[in-house]
């Protein structure tokens, strides 16, 4: 393993802001993986620090292929981390609405300018990320439909569901869009949590990723073969947006199957107590989002269901 | 005439609620004009020359030929918190456009905002600049609509219309859908955030209503207006931090600089030193200069408008 820093951001009040890289074997660059962009990923840095966690034991092992080089960058935004801001600096700005970045730009499209310019020949790009919306998610692979997709590779890592999202104009600064933009197979990979840990879902994560290193031929690694993912259009998921709002209480998790005009959730009004309105399950399906949050605002996603779809 | 444009239930108690202020003249079919402000709520620029405009339309009503429409505040939540973006949410209002009318809560917002001003023959949004740069009063328009625009982009009194063509940025923005609907829309941007500038707006104030003239909506006297420099992206010289400290100015805001001046320094308060000293690489206009003290590598400090004289 060889750590080497990508970019430092310096700070008059704070220690600087070093974004580190951990380097695995050597020779083309064939896979990247990146963790917390934003300053809330606990879970995609945990996820990050597990792998390399992994990769040195297996490199000390001998399993990094030869003429195979991976890296892995755990935190880009460390200083949202030790403040629990999610976005960058005081101007408040996504990381991940900045790529490709300018070298001579603001601070932000500095930081994404240098981290991509290090790993834009890497020929898999991972990114462990998370939705602009709190809740929880089953686990699965997201892939921009740019034309230069590929989901059956993203069938690979053997989770569950492998998602195809249309993007749009905002989308398009995003590291995922750049790196397919820039002929790398890109894939988001999304596990259940952001702002904690789930031991369970960021093992699938690790477990995910270092499956697909295997299947690409890039580590040799024993691993259970995974799921053989469903693939979705986002466009073809069902959103359950509330009508009411107040207090939200869920009655359905991620990945659990609902029957079509059954109750799924309920919002009761914060002062009085009562029910304001019954969530029913508009189809049947897999959960696919669920909204986490106690409070509900009226037009809110509490859910998106996979429609039709049995476990 | 107050109307309520929209509105939708908050979790506890409370209803976001966007108004709107209908006054009407004269053959109320003749024409309509919007004027929007509030979509970031750390802008309050918008607020004094909605207050001025209103005022003085309604102490002269029989002058207006047509329909005024006020929507001062967009983002009503933002403004209440002085926030940039969506409070809780975190995003930008004006990277949400057309929304969504049977999406999440401010994609409803962002489409029953669209569907209202649909229809009028001009909009006009109001911007401060944010809380880090001054600007002077400027027009921006995307180069895209920049023909059919610039004849009423003159007319405002500003003292820049400003070309960009950062397309990605434009089209999720109010401006850009309502062109795109069919509505003739300008940015106009002035101040600093979350301050008022009286003068500012009264000049912006004069130039809605030589607007208005041209409309044929305001039979009213009007002032002289002053005419505004036209630049495009390749005029504008970036002026950006290379280090990191506190930023003091050694010029005024809107102020004509030779090539080699001194605009200001950056100082470090630890260490009692200046750690750089800011000189203009070009002639020009400072038409936006750093207020924000504080500033990292790549922080914008100025931007000259070069290829003009002192007039």
């Amino acid at each position: 393993m060889h750590k080497e820093e990508i970019y430092r951001v310096r700070s008059p009040y704070r220690e600087d802001m070093v974004i580190q890289g951990y380097r695995f074997g050597k020779g083309e660059p064939a896979a990247c993986i990146v963790g917390a962009i934003r300053g809330n990923e606990v879970q995609q840095m945990y996820v990050c620090s597990q792998l390399i966690r992994e990769l040195k034991e297996l490199e000390t092992n001998g399993c990094i292929n030869a003429g195979k080089k991976i890296m892995v960058i755990p935190v880009v935004n460390g200083m949202g981390v030790n403040i629990g801001k999610r976005f960058f600096g005081v101007e408040d700005m996504d990381i991940n609405r900045s790529f490709p970045g300018m070298d001579k730009g603001d601070t932000t499209s500095r930081i994404a300018y240098e981290i991509f310019d290090e790993i834009k020949e890497y020929t898999y790009g991972i990114q462990l990320t998370s939705f602009y919306m709190t809740g929880e998610f089953v686990p699965h692979v997201r892939m921009m439909e740019t034309g230069y997709q590929n989901a059956s590779l993203a069938n690979l890592f053997g989770l569950p569901y492998v998602v195809v999202r249309k993007p749009t104009p905002l989308d398009t600064k995003t590291l995922n869009y750049n790196w397919q933009n820039d002929n790398t197979a890109a894939f988001s990979l999304y596990t259940n949590k952001n702002d904690s840990i789930d031991e369970d879902s960021a093992n699938q994560a690790v477990s995910a990723v270092l499956r697909f290193l295997t299947r690409m031929g890039i580590i040799r690694y024993e691993s259970h073969s995974g799921y053989i993912s469903h693939v979705l259009m986002e466009d073809d998921l069902t959103d359950v947006y509330v009508e009411k709002g107040g207090i939200f209480r869920s009655f359905v998790k991620p990945g659990e199957y609902v029957r079509y005009g059954y109750p799924i959730a309920e919002i009761r009004d914060p002062y009085e107590g009562f029910i304001k309105q019954a969530v029913i399950a508009p189809t049947s399906g897999i959960v696919f989002f669920a909204h986490t949050e106690a409070l509900i605002a009226q037009g809110d996603m509490a859910y998106r269901l996979i429609h039709r779809l049995h476990q | 005439m107050i109307e309520e444009v929209f509105s939708i239930e908050l979790p506890v108690g409370e209803r976001l609620v966007i108004n709107k202020n209908r006054i009407t003249g004269k053959r109320p079919l003749n024409k309509r004009i919007a004027i929007v402000t509030g979509i970031h709520g750390d802008e309050f620029e918008g607020q004094y020359i909605c207050y001025e405009m209103a005022r003085r339309i309604m102490e002269a009503q029989e002058m207006l030929n047509g329909i005024v429409d006020f929507y001062p505040a967009l983002n009503p939540l933002g403004l209440d918190a002085a926030d940039h973006k969506i409070p809780k949410l975190g995003m930008d209002l004006n990277r949400m456009f057309p929304g969504k009318k049977d999406g999440a809560m401010m994609e409803r917002v962002a489409a029953a905002i669209v569907e209202d001003i649909s229809g009028a023959d001009m909009c006009l949004d109001l911007h401060a600049s944010d809380i880090f740069v001054k600007e002077i009063p400027q027009v921006r328009v995307s180069e895209e609509f920049a023909e059919d625009l610039l004849p009423y982009a003159r007319l405002l009194n500003t003292d820049m219309v400003w070309m960009n063509a950062t397309a990605t940025v434009h089209e999720s923005t109010l401006a850009h859908t309502m062109n795109m609907l069919g509505v003739p829309s300008m940015v106009v941007e002035m101040g600093v955030g979350t301050r008022i500038d009286r003068g500012y707006g009264d000049q912006v104030v004069e130039g809605i209503f030589r607007l208005m003239k041209e409309l044929k909506m305001w039979e009213g006297p009007v002032a002289d207006i002053h005419y505004p420099a036209i630049s495009t992206d390749g005029e504008v010289e970036f002026i950006r931090s290379d280090t990191i400290g506190v930023f003091f100015p050694a010029i005024a805001h809107n102020h004509y600089v030779q090539k080699g001046d001194k605009l200001g320094e950056i100082v470090s308060p630890l260490e009692g030193r200046v750690l750089e000293e800011i000189r203009a690489q070009k002639s020009g206009l400072v038409f936006t200069l750093r207020e924000y003290p504080f500033v990292r590598e790549g922080s914008l400090l100025a931007r000259i408008l070069t290829g003009i004289e002192e007039g």
